[in-house]
């Protein structure tokens, strides 16, 4: 028998079986109150070197989280990959056992909106097409790539993946939540070098709903174009410039400073922000800032989060002033509002964000439309992606010092910079914005257009 | 019943609740028949890499444990080698029917299958079993208890609040990692082992008006039930706070080429991004590293000697076995600034030459082994961490370093967390924001001073086989001079 790796949907959980397993198991272990985070998913995905399949993968993967509160009120937790009924008795045993340490002062609960309507999300569920379609066409599009400049000898960073994925919750008051989703990948990233100069790379991503749904072509041309443009670098002075973000990049570093507008990170005192920070003015006038896991082009979108709280879209930010922040049941309770959806599952339940959408608020304006990163002939250095940020950020101090890849822009002459960082303060950045373009941009991290920001310091090795 | 009928046969029960101590199970035979169906079906080569896990993770926020988050598992990670490329599967099912899903899904992708009698090549079966376990049964139960390791880590958050202030807050975190591998491949590969990491730290948040600083320090070791049990909690306490103390009101750095003194430890993350990832045969493989052809060829400083180790008793990124059943070993990567070795796996060293060095890592089943680094260090040199500092008149003391990453064209960065001004051969204020960066070609031969007090640190290292236990380690070192991006 030969089995041909799919990521065809499989099975689905048969979430009501579970459930009474669960409620078997709590009710012998006299547990009154639970709940349970599952999910299974499929994946395959393949990588070439020059022609030729280098490793291709695929994997079938489970896990369980299991919560229980026990007589004194207090949560434990345990997390295993063992969905059998063994597995489940097993986590049901360590949840107890660890409640025993549960945090009497922050005990979580179950969301009250555990078992309100979730939204209908359009996003189809699409048929695998299998490891060998998916070899195919990453050989033919590392082929295309080489093929648009001599500098480009290899694509060292290339995959090719799509897999399918479900994820339930449910809870001994009866939530009961489930969903499936596929998605796949493409991402390109080469390697150019030309006598006598230093290698340089660039790359792009795309996401879709399925295989087939990838643009291909695009993140070829975009790999190509970025790959290209790089060759031509030169060193940069060290000083004070002013700054055009790609959307990308800019998502990137509003993502490592999003304990801003975390709700937890507030209450932990690890946040820029405070509780009376609400209302305050955080940036510029004409910016708004959302969280929107339901965007149309929210390829992973979920209808509910790890508590089973509905996803849904949050105003963050509008006009420069701090709207709201980001909840979990615990934290919403906290601050006296109804939890946002964007959730995890724990003993200390983490939060964080969907899917940033940036752009100007409704009526208002920079007042500096002249400002635009196709056009623009005063200087400045457009930046496209960032580095390091793992490294480079400071988020509970505000200050990041980070590599990027971008370009020096003169008179629309793009200057690939050489190695070089951008450091500043995400509040000087926020207050420090001149522009955003006005066509956003949907990328596979959020929404956003070209953002100018005037003063950042950047240090080169000119 | 044939070998491959016992495996089908078997009740899907039994795939849970199974140790992987050979010696007590039925693993031997159920893994040949697996081997031996990937084997007569063509394959090159078929490895299976089994695992168990068992963690937990406790975390302390000011005086209150505020989370305990255990966790547990198990699965395999099967590879097929045919020519230079190689198939993977993973799964969490242990079952015989699971894992001749998984073998058939890792041959279909080299386009083989089963019962097609592609090979005249028998499979032998597997050697005796290399045991790396045999005394490491009991570590489980001998590592400290969730009352213990609570206990230890409010005491922790209890000594930052006396040695220090200003604190907003103060952290103490412990994680423990017991894992249990069965490796055997058709080539006859058997081993088995159990790894045993804990790792515990502190950090704080100080703050005073606009002024802000986030210090932290993780401790961890392999190999050692008693670790926690044995943690100086206070020093570390005192260490931390001090560090924030000197970092709250520091000034941010003014960027530029300078000459940089990084302290010993865990300043061995230059090394790390800047050149040992470039020693791995994975970039060989890629075409990313500038090295690939300059073995016996100066590429650093002649002060430089760099090693990877793979048994430093005790040291974070120890191991007795790779995860590619192969004993680990001491690999002497670049002597007196002449490249000498590439650390290499199994792939490596059928894609490159570059003979297997017991570096094939994983973070767990779910990855395919890659060539990685274990301990990582430049050996000592002869001077005194002040003959570096002397010989500079401007330039930075890199006391603390944060993480860092290398790219597909080897440019390289990693962030200071705490660093001093060196003004006129002495240390001068505390600064912050600094982030180096550099290429690995430019920056070997500029390590110019190497002092004699190597030490090791802990760290995580993520990279194409997921995050795995790794140690970096120097001396203090001086490099000439290097970009060091701030305001």
């Amino acid at each position: 028998m030969t089995t041909t790796p799919s990521t065809a949907a499989s099975t689905p959980l048969n979430v009501h079986a579970l459930r009474d397993q669960l409620h078997a198991l709590a009710k012998r272990d006299g547990i009154q109150r639970w709940d349970l985070g599952a999910s299974c998913s499929t994946n395959a995905s393949v990588q070439v070197d020059r022609g030729e399949a280098k490793q291709m993968k695929a994997s079938q993967r489970s896990s369980i989280t299991v919560r229980v509160w026990n007589e004194a009120g207090l949560v434990g937790i345990t997390s295993t990959s063992d969905l059998s009924q063994s597995g489940l008795e097993k986590a049901l045993t360590g949840a107890k056992e660890a409640s025993r340490f549960g945090n009497a002062d922050d005990v979580p609960g179950f969301s009250p909106l555990a078992t309100a309507p979730i939204p209908e999300l359009d996003r189809p569920l699409q048929p695998a097409q299998g490891i060998q379609t998916l070899l195919t066409r990453l050989k033919a599009a590392e082929h295309d790539l080489l093929a648009h400049h001599k500098a480009i000898e290899t694509v060292p960073y290339n995959g090719l993946s799509e897999g399918s994925s479900e994820r339930i919750y449910l809870n001994s008051d009866g939530a009961l939540r489930q969903m499936q989703r596929t998605q796949a990948s493409l991402y390109l990233y080469a390697r150019a070098e030309e006598a006598g100069r230093k290698p340089r790379s660039g790359g792009a991503v795309r996401v879709a709903l399925g295989s087939q749904g990838l643009d291909v072509q695009g993140c070829v041309e975009e790999a190509a174009q970025r790959t290209i443009s790089h060759l031509n670098y030169q060193a940069i002075d060290t000083g004070r410039y002013l700054i055009c973000f790609t959307p990308e990049a800019f998502l990137d570093l509003l993502g490592a400073f999003s304990s801003l507008v975390n709700a937890r990170a507030v209450l932990d005192g690890v946040s820029l922000s405070q509780v009376e920070s609400l209302g305050t003015s955080v940036a510029v006038p004409f910016f708004s800032l959302h969280d929107n896991g339901l965007h149309p082009g929210h390829v992973g979108a979920a209808p509910f989060d790890g508590e089973g709280t509905p996803t849904q879209r949050l105003c963050l930010i509008h006009n420069g002033r701090l709207e709201s922040f980001l909840h979990s049941e615990a934290t919403a309770r906290r601050f006296g509002v109804a939890p946002t959806g964007h959730a995890g599952l724990g003993a200390k339940v983490s939060v964080g964000p969907d899917w940033f959408e940036v752009g100007t608020s409704e009526g208002t304006s920079s007042g500096t439309t002249h400002l635009h990163h196709a056009t623009t002939t005063e200087p400045f250095v457009l930046i496209e992606s960032l580095n390091a940020l793992h490294a480079g950020v400071k988020a509970s101090q505000g200050s990041f010092s980070l590599p990027f890849d971008g370009w020096l822009v003169r008179g629309g002459e793009r200057i690939s910079v050489e190695s070089a960082t951008v450091a500043g303060d995400i509040r000087e950045v926020l207050n420090g914005i001149v522009h955003l373009e006005a066509d956003a941009k949907v990328t596979h991290q959020g929404v956003c257009p070209h953002v100018w920001v005037d003063g950042l310091a950047i240090t080169g090795e000119a | 019943m044939s070998q491959a009928d016992g495996l089908v046969a078997s009740h899907p029960a039994e795939r849970h609740d199974l140790g992987l101590d050979p010696g007590q199970t039925q693993w031997k035979s159920r893994l040949e028949a697996l081997l031996g169906e990937g084997a007569r079906a063509g394959a090159d080569l078929v490895e299976v890499f089994l695992e168990r896990t068992d963690h937990i993770g406790v975390l302390a926020e000011q005086d209150t444990i505020t989370s305990v988050s255990p966790a547990f598992g198990m699965g395999a990670g099967i590879r097929v080698f045919k020519g230079h490329r190689d198939g993977f599967v993973s799964t969490n099912d242990l079952s015989d029917a699971g894992l001749l899903l998984a073998l058939d899904q890792a041959l279909a992708m080299l386009s083989l299958e089963r019962n097609a009698a592609a090979s005249l090549k028998a499979f032998e079966g597997l050697k005796p079993l290399r045991d790396f376990a045999i005394d490491k049964h009991q570590w489980l139960s001998q590592s400290p208890d969730l009352a213990t390791s609570t206990a230890l880590l409010l005491q922790g958050t209890n000594l930052l609040e006396r040695h220090g202030k200003h604190l907003d807050v103060r952290r103490g975190s412990y994680s423990r990692d017991w894992q249990e591998v069965l490796v055997a491949a058709s080539d006859g590969t058997f081993g088995h082992d159990i790894r045993l990491h804990q790792s515990s730290g502190l950090s704080v948040l100080a703050a005073d008006g606009e002024h802000r600083a986030s210090i932290g320090r993780r401790y961890g070791t392999t190999d050692r039930p008693d670790d926690l049990r044995n943690w100086d909690v206070e020093s570390s306490a005192i260490e931390v706070c001090s560090s924030a103390a000197k970092m709250l009101y520091a000034d941010y750095v003014d960027g530029g080429q300078m000459p940089v003194v990084l302290a010993n430890r865990f300043g061995g993350v230059i090394f790390h991004e800047a050149c040992g990832h470039l020693l791995e045969t994975t970039q060989v493989e890629r075409g990313t590293t500038p090295f690939a052809d300059q073995v016996g060829e100066a590429i650093a400083h002649s002060a430089v000697t760099a090693i990877d180790e793979g048994l430093s008793a005790g040291a974070f990124g120890s191991i007795s076995m790779d995860d590619e059943g192969m004993e680990s070993e001491r690999t002497v990567l670049i002597e007196n600034g002449v490249l000498k070795r590439f650390l290499s796996d199994r792939a490596g060293e059928m894609r490159t030459g570059h003979a297997r060095t017991g570096s094939g890592r994983r973070q767990s089943h779910g990855f395919a082994a890659a060539s990685r680094m274990r301990n990582t260090y430049i050996a000592a040199g002869p001077h005194k961490p002040e003959d570096l500092i002397s010989s500079i008149d401007k330039g930075l003391y890199c006391k603390s370093m944060g993480g860092g990453s290398v790219g597909a064209t080897g440019q390289f960065n990693f962030s200071v967390e705490e660093g001093y001004l060196i003004e006129n051969g002495q240390l001068g204020q505390p600064v912050k924001g600094a982030t180096l960066i550099g290429e690995a070609k430019e920056v070997m031969p500029r390590i110019s001073m190497c002092a004699d007090d190597l030490d090791l640190a802990a760290g995580y290292c993520g990279s194409v086989s997921g995050s795995i236990f790794v140690t970096v380690g120097q001396p203090h070192i001086k490099v000439d001079s290097i970009t060091v991006g701030g305001r």
